[in-house]
Parts: structure tokens; sequence; C-alpha cells
């Protein structure tokens, strides 16, 4: 492995203590705990976060966006899966 | 055919655009639009990068130690500006390496501000005002570019920004406040940053070959006189607030239009510094090309740590 192109990392960050991972930027760096090193120093300069995932961007699968109209048909056809599908007479409450 | 379907793809693009909707790395785009970008996103993270030189300049000699911390501080946020910018470039394919080897090779451009001395402390203070003040000025409108991440790149760096500003206003005020010899350090700092502050804005409208393309891409979101003419009427006050003098004797106010009229900039300069004649031009890639040689070794010392690392986990 030559030193001209240490893989590329994408960086996750929890923000605080009951907050999820969130996918805040990417950085090259020679293995994962240098990778993660790195992510503190660079995302986290001001206590953004609490905690830090580091992901090699070569394993990331991710959907095709020139296939998400397909991709994502099935949930964009089933309107009766939201609350408002639904007529709910005047008068009852709570629901 | 295939003619046909590339315009048919141009036309449901600019149709995303013109809704605001953002363009992310794996979407169809043109490949102008990508090209423009990667000019544009690496030029700036070049910026950042040669920008840590002239305030890097006066680290070991900062007045005291808290700002000397601050200083620090800066220049460190600067390097981590870069950093998101050669990350955003790299999600549009722009090799990260080869970025970096076209600055050295002068192939590359970035902003001409850079390439002015720093002589004096007063220096610190005049670069974070004015050069940061007009880089929030000229970043703040990108974060709504359409291009995704490079308008959540600019997010976090204007949240950055604001304090730059602040601390380079800070030691300004101070200054103005101090001795006679104090303010006159100020005011010379002041004279000799304002116009190539100014110049940061770029070339006239009149003049600037992208800009009408940029804004239909919504890759600019402002012109380049219309930044400048804002970054002008908020700086004015400013200067007079700590009394000290800009120098323009044609800079006056124009109750009519409520804002600042000012003199001519010598574009001829612009251009000059722009093509690699500025004063420091030469010394700031000597040291970028010197910083990448010399630290070679750390680079080389990481990748076989990290081998190491590897061999003793699969042991
Ligand atoms: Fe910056
Ligand atoms: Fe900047
Ligand atoms: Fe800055």
């Amino acid at each position: 492995m030559s030193n001209k192109e240490w893989p590329l990392w994408e960086v996750f960050i929890r923000g605080k203590q009951g907050l999820n991972h969130k996918h805040v930027g990417s950085l090259r760096a020679a293995d994962a705990e240098m990778a993660l090193e790195n992510a503190r120093d660079v995302y986290t300069r001001r206590s953004e976060g609490i905690s830090i995932w580091v992901v090699e961007s070569n394993n990331v699968f991710a959907s095709d966006p020139s296939e998400s109209q397909e991709f994502f048909e099935p949930a964009d056809s089933k309107i009766y899966r939201h609350p408002t599908f639904y007529d709910v007479p005047d008068g009852i409450s709570h629901m | 055919m295939k003619e046909v379907n590339i315009t048919e793809m141009e036309r449901k693009f600019q149709e995303k655009i013109d809704q605001d909707i953002k363009i992310e790395p794996k979407d169809w785009m043109p490949d102008d639009y990508r090209e423009t970008l990667i000019r544009q996103i690496s030029q700036h993270a070049h910026s950042e990068i040669v920008g840590m030189l002239p305030e890097g300049n006066w680290i070991t000699r900062a007045p005291n130690l808290r700002r000397k911390a601050v200083l620090l501080a800066k220049v460190q946020d600067e390097a981590g500006h870069g950093l998101y910018l050669y990350s955003a470039a790299e999600t549009l394919g722009a090799d990260r390496e080869e970025t970096i080897d076209d600055l050295h090779s002068g192939k590359a451009k970035y902003s001409s501000i850079f390439n002015y001395p720093t002589l004096t402390w007063a220096d610190m203070g005049a670069i974070g005002w004015l050069v940061d003040g007009a880089a929030i000025m000229n970043q703040v409108p990108i974060c709504r570019c359409s291009y995704g991440p490079y308008a959540r790149a600019m997010v976090r760096v204007c949240k950055e920004e604001s304090f730059h500003q602040r601390q380079g206003f800070e030691i300004m005020m101070t200054l103005a406040k101090g001795t006679p010899e104090q303010k006159a350090m100020a005011q010379d700092a002041l004279n000799r940053f304002w116009w190539p502050a100014l110049m940061m804005f770029g070339p006239s409208d009149g003049e600037s070959k992208h800009t009408a393309q940029s804004m239909k891409w919504k890759i600019k979101r402002s012109t380049n006189d219309e930044l400048r003419q804002q970054f002008v009427d908020v700086t004015v006050p400013q200067a007079e607030m700590i009394g000290l003098t800009l120098p323009d004797a044609d800079l006056k106010f124009n109750k009519a239009t409520g804002h600042y009229e000012f003199g001519e900039i010598n574009w001829a300069e612009f251009w000059e510094v722009v093509k690699g004649n500025g004063p420091c031009n030469k010394d700031r890639i000597d040291t970028r090309r010197k910083a990448k040689e010399e630290g070679l070794w750390v680079r080389e010392a990481a990748t076989a740590f990290a081998q190491k690392r590897a061999a003793r986990k699969s042991a």
C-alpha cells in the first residue's frame, strides 16, 4: 500500500446522549484508529460529540439515486399507512 | 438519440435546481456543473490551507498567551475548513493528491488576499476582521448552494468563522485604544488590507465570466459586486466606531440608496496577484511544497504503523 491514497472514511457523530449517530462528513486516514482520532480533531473541536463511528467508505452499500423512484415506490402507493387516510367524526377525541 | 437524452437530463436537472432540490454526489449532473464545482471547491480548499500561512507567521510572536491560544485555534480551524472542502471535492470524483499537486504546480488558484505579507501584529487584527469578515460574506450564501456536500461544509465553516472575525476585531479595537504607536500600527494594517479585502470578492460583475451560469445553477447565490457592497456597508461603521480611517478618499454615504459609494479598485494589481506576481505568491507555494515534502515521512510512518497494527490483529 502506497501512502498516496489512504482509505476514505465516513464519520458519524452522536451529538449527545439519547441522540442517534449522524453522518457529518468524511476524511482520509491510514487505519480505523487513526480515522477516529482525526475525526475527533476535525469534527468535534467544539464538543460537537460524545461518540464517533468511522466506517470505511468502501463498505457503505448505497441505493442508486437513478432507481430511487422504483425502489421507494412500494411506500408511495400505501397512503393508508398514514393516520390522515382515515376519517374521524367530529366529537371523537384522544385518537 | 444519445444527444436527445442528455438534453432531456439537463432539462430535468435544471428543474430540480429551480425547485431548490439539492444535488447529491451520486445524482446525475452535467459535466460542466461537476467541473465548475470541482474548480470552485478546490480553490476554496486551497485558500483555507494557504490562508494559514500569513497568520501562522505570528503564532510564536503573539503578544501574550491568550492571543497565542486564540490565534492557534483560529489557524487550526482553517486547516479543518480545508479538509471539509477537499472532502466535498472528492465526492465529485476529484483526486485529493492531484488536487493538491495542481496547487503546488501553480495550475490551481487560491484567494489573492493570502499573497500579501503580514508585517506587524496588527495584521492579525486586520485579517480576522476584514479577511474573515469578507470570507463570511462570501460563504454565507454558499450555505444555500445547490450541491449538498458543499452547502453542508459551508454551514460548518460559517459557524466557526464568526469567532475568527470577532477575535480580529478585538485585536484592532485594543490597538486603536492603545498608545499612539499602537493606534498607528492598527491604522497601517487597515491601510494595507482594506483594498485587497475588497478584491476578495473577485472581478466586477461585468468582468466575471462564470457568474451567469453559476447563478443559474445556484452554485453562486449573489454576485461579486452585491457581496462587495454589503461588505463595505457593514464595515465602514465598524471602522468609525473604533476610530480608524478607511484609506479611500472617495468613500461616502449615499442617503438616496442607503449604501456607501467607494473608490475604484486597482484591478491591474488584482490581476497581477492572480497571475502569480503578488508580493508573496512564490513564498506561499514554496512553503506548501516544502511542507508536503518534509511531511512525507509522517505519512509513511502512519502507513507503516497501520500495517503493523493490522498484522498484529490478524496474528
Ligand atoms: Fe476558513
Ligand atoms: Fe473560508
Ligand atoms: Fe476563518
